[in-house]
């Protein structure tokens, strides 16, 4: 099809349209920060000028000012929070109470339903095995890999290649794994697990098919790209450690064994935690990659997918909410864990 | 200092100002219907009255399908002067929820599920179709197929395209060179394809892989079966849940399609074996008749699309389709099939105005000769029709010994018609048996 300049104006007017609203709204904000502060300050110069020139003992800033000050600077912050995050959290728990059309409450039946109906079930049990194995492997992964290609010789192409996939989105990754895993049932097969399945004599098997075996090869996918970021960040921490303690380590003798667990671990142990519960939560909110290649059929669905479902293609208000709180609840403690451990390394 | 920095903030502003201003002055674009009075407008008379308005239409028709459509009201347009901007949108049955929900509803919107055009009448968001719109519904199509998008004797929408499901795609050149006849009842069909099987070609593939909705071509199978199978009436108490899912009747037609569908003898024709038909896309999955390696693949009349450039869909073509035989014909012609519905979510004057025209005689005749589409409505003169299988389409479809029936899955709430029952066909495909299945579909019915 040709391009038509003329036929795409409209387009290119809503993408013009989008800029200058764009540019107009930061610019304004940007406007505004710069202005306001400005103006305050000349008053409070000229009132100091004032001042001194009559002899008068200087005015002191009032407190209220100051706190309605900081006030005007939070109130645009608090608004979207609120707009963006506070209500619509409210209001999703209070759907979960209310039946699909959102019109009856129901009480805790979505609850009930969750956990007695054997799909969302078995929903939640793939959610549970994502969870405890994407961040422990992927950690152990990129810590074995960080703690091996540390000062080794091609460190930076070593580390690039293990990376790489981070730049990949998790749609992309999907389809690409999905060539991997893909089945053809006559002729040459075109996945490279069946290929090599074949060439050792084996028969072709549709890996996305075979429940529980589909979830964990869906996991891999999520390893492949997660398993760079832990490896960057540990490798900073590493690096990161006092070159005085590695070496009186080493004058006291330690094998590499011992230099493992009782001076890199210990020392880089608020990184790992950091990358725990960074992938925690990743490994939680997963859909993409579920949702590009299987669908969440064959047994591999997870709770965002199934969320998503429920709430937007099947019109079931109060069970997707119910979901989403049911999800929301399984992270909380993970964040909550998370913060305390940052005040006790503050105040440590 | 702070002086010279709020100037040239000042200025930046400034600029920005003049720019947004600029541009406001560049869209005006008025649409003169200075054709309005001549002669090919003639037919347009009675929805003048509407110059320079604008009227919103939201569906799930895209690419060719989609400039085709806007084609096919480019006269009505230039006549009334009422611009019509359609919007398509791949996710569409999700999207239109948000968009209503949101405040944001369109004037106009195709709803190929009656169920989810029920679910916005009972939310109160679609208007009554107007007087005039009504009577020319009535007059158009049957009540067959008002039915569907009447609620509590009120008609909330008027069916637009049309399509046929009771379809099995053949190569007639193949059927011809080894022989076979094209089967008409259900028992010619399995002799058919025991005879094919036996040959050592397996006789039928199939796939229901379609994105986010995989799934569905199984459950127009086990519908069309069920039709079959349990009757109309049955099937009429299937879909709006007077029986349960898990019903033995319901079972009967599941067991029956699996003869075909689960019979590693039969499928899957150039794909592999009765698993890779849940992992086949239903755009390629018939395409091995085509080179041979299967013989039959039921799938509506909108699969004439699907095939690969230079085919000749005719009868005595490359591929073409036959009815999918009744098993009694005693209970006569039993069809599955589908549509959209237009269904108004605004009542200004000029989109009851578009909402008719959509309804009449002139305009499913203007859309049919642009090609591959059909109307139930009763003016679609067949000679307007190009396309061979969707001559056959309207032929059945105004066939009076017709049984017609809505696609099923369409017509249950989305929890089952777009999820459950979707789902739970690819893993019945995927090993499940089938009482399983159906207990599962049943209790995620929404009470």
């Amino acid at each position: 099809m040709e391009f038509d300049f003329a036929e795409e104006q409209p387009k290119f007017l809503m993408l013009m349209y989008g800029l200058i609203a764009f540019v107009a709204v930061v610019g304004g904000l940007l406007l505004l920060l710069d202005v306001v502060p400005a103006w305050f300050a000349r008053r409070h110069e000229a009132k100091l000028v004032a001042a001194s020139a009559s002899g008068a003992p200087l005015p002191r800033r009032p407190k209220q000012r100051e706190g309605l000050f900081a006030l005007f600077f939070l109130l645009p912050t608090l608004l979207l929070l609120a707009v963006g995050l506070v209500v619509p959290a409210i209001r999703t728990t209070l759907l979960s109470f209310m039946d699909g059309s959102s019109s009856h409450w129901v009480g805790l039946r979505n609850y009930g339903w969750m956990f007695s109906e054997d799909s969302i079930v078995r929903v939640l049990i793939n959610t549970l095995i994502w969870v405890l194995l994407v961040p422990l492997v992927a950690t152990t992964f990129g810590l074995v890999y960080a703690v091996l290609v540390d000062r080794a010789r091609f460190e930076a192409v070593a580390k690039s290649l293990i990376f790489l996939p981070m730049a990949i989105s998790f749609v992309g990754a999907s389809i690409i794994w999905k060539f991997v895993y893909a089945y053809r049932g006559e002729g040459d097969q075109i996945g490279l697990l069946n290929q090599i399945v074949v060439s050792l004599g084996g028969e072709p098997k549709q890996w996305l098919l075979e429940s529980p075996l589909n979830t964990f090869l869906l996991i891999v996918i999520m390893v492949w790209i997660q398993a760079g970021f832990a490896m960057v960040v540990l490798s900073a921490a590493i690096k990161a450690i006092p070159a005085d303690i590695v070496e009186a380590a080493r004058l006291d003798g330690v094998t590499p064994w011992q230099m493992f667990w009782r001076i890199t671990l210990p020392s880089i142990r608020p990184a790992l935690i950091v990358v725990v519960v960074t992938l925690s939560i990743a490994t939680l909110k997963v859909f993409d990659i579920v949702r590009t290649a299987t669908n969440g059929n064959y047994d591999t669905s997870v709770i965002a997918n199934e969320m998503y479902n429920q709430a937007f293609r099947y019109q079931q208000n109060g069970q997707g909410s119910a979901l989403a709180v049911f999800l929301f609840v399984l992270v909380v403690p993970i964040v909550i864990y998370q913060i305390r451990n940052l005040r006790q390394q503050r105040e440590g | 200092m702070a002086f010279a920095r709020t100037r040239q903030a000042l200025a930046i502003a400034g600029v920005l100002g003049l720019a947004l201003g600029a541009t406001a002055c560049g869209t005006g674009n008025d649409k003169k219907s200075d054709k309005a009075s001549s002669p090919e407008c003639a037919a347009y008379e009675k929805y003048q009255g509407h110059d320079g308005k604008k009227v919103t239409i939201y569906s799930s028709i895209r690419d060719i399908e989609a400039d085709r459509l806007e084609q096919s009201w480019k006269q009505f347009e230039d006549c009334t002067g009422i611009t019509i901007d359609h919007e398509g949108s791949g996710e569409f049955e999700a999207q239109l929820g948000v968009r209503v929900d949101g405040g944001n509803a369109p004037d106009l919107a195709f709803i190929p599920q009656p169920g989810l055009l029920k679910r916005f009448v009972d939310s109160g968001k679609i208007k009554t179709v107007g007087a005039d719109t009504k009577a020319l519904a009535e007059q158009n199509f049957t009540a067959d197929w008002l039915k569907y998008s009447t609620v509590d004797g009120k008609l909330y929408g008027v069916p637009l395209g049309s399509n046929v499901k009771s379809y099995v795609w053949y190569s007639p050149k193949t059927f011809k060179e080894k022989g076979w006849t094209v089967p008409t009842t259900w028992d010619e069909l399995i002799a058919l394809s025991d005879k094919i099987a036996a040959s050592g070609t397996k006789p039928w593939c199939a796939g229901i892989e379609s994105g986010d909705a995989t799934g569905w071509p199984a459950t127009d199978w086990i519908e069309d079966v069920m039709l079959r199978t349990a009757g109309p009436e049955v099937y009429d108490q299937w879909t709006t849940h007077g029986i349960p899912f898990n019903d033995p009747k319901v079972a009967d037609a599941v067991n029956k399609a699996g003869t075909i569908l689960k019979n590693e003898k039969y499928v899957n024709g150039g794909f592999g074996g009765v698993k890779s038909i849940a992992t086949t896309s239903f755009q390629e999955a018939g395409t091995p008749i085509t080179t041979g390696k299967c013989a039959m693949h039921r799938q509506a009349s909108f699969y004439a699309n699907q095939w690969p450039k230079g085919t000749k869909v005719a009868e005595d073509g490359d591929v073409f389709a036959f009815y999918f035989p009744a098993i009694d014909p005693a209970k006569g012609k039993p069809v599955l099939g589908a549509g959209e519905f237009v269904a108004a979510f605004a009542d200004r004057p000029e989109v009851q105005a578009v909402q008719t025209y959509l309804a009449s005689g002139e305009y499913v005749n203007s859309r049919a000769k642009i090609g591959d589409w059909l109307s139930a409505n009763k003016k679609l003169d067949i000679n307007n029709v190009p396309n061979p299988v969707d001559k056959l389409s309207v032929q059945i479809l105004q066939d009076p010994k017709t049984v017609f029936r809505f696609d099923g899955s369409d017509l249950m709430p989305a929890a089952v018609g777009a999820g459950t029952f979707w789902k739970g066909m690819v893993d019945w495909i995927n090993g499940k048996d089938t009482a399983t299945v159906l207990n599962g579909i049943e209790s995620s019915w929404p009470k």
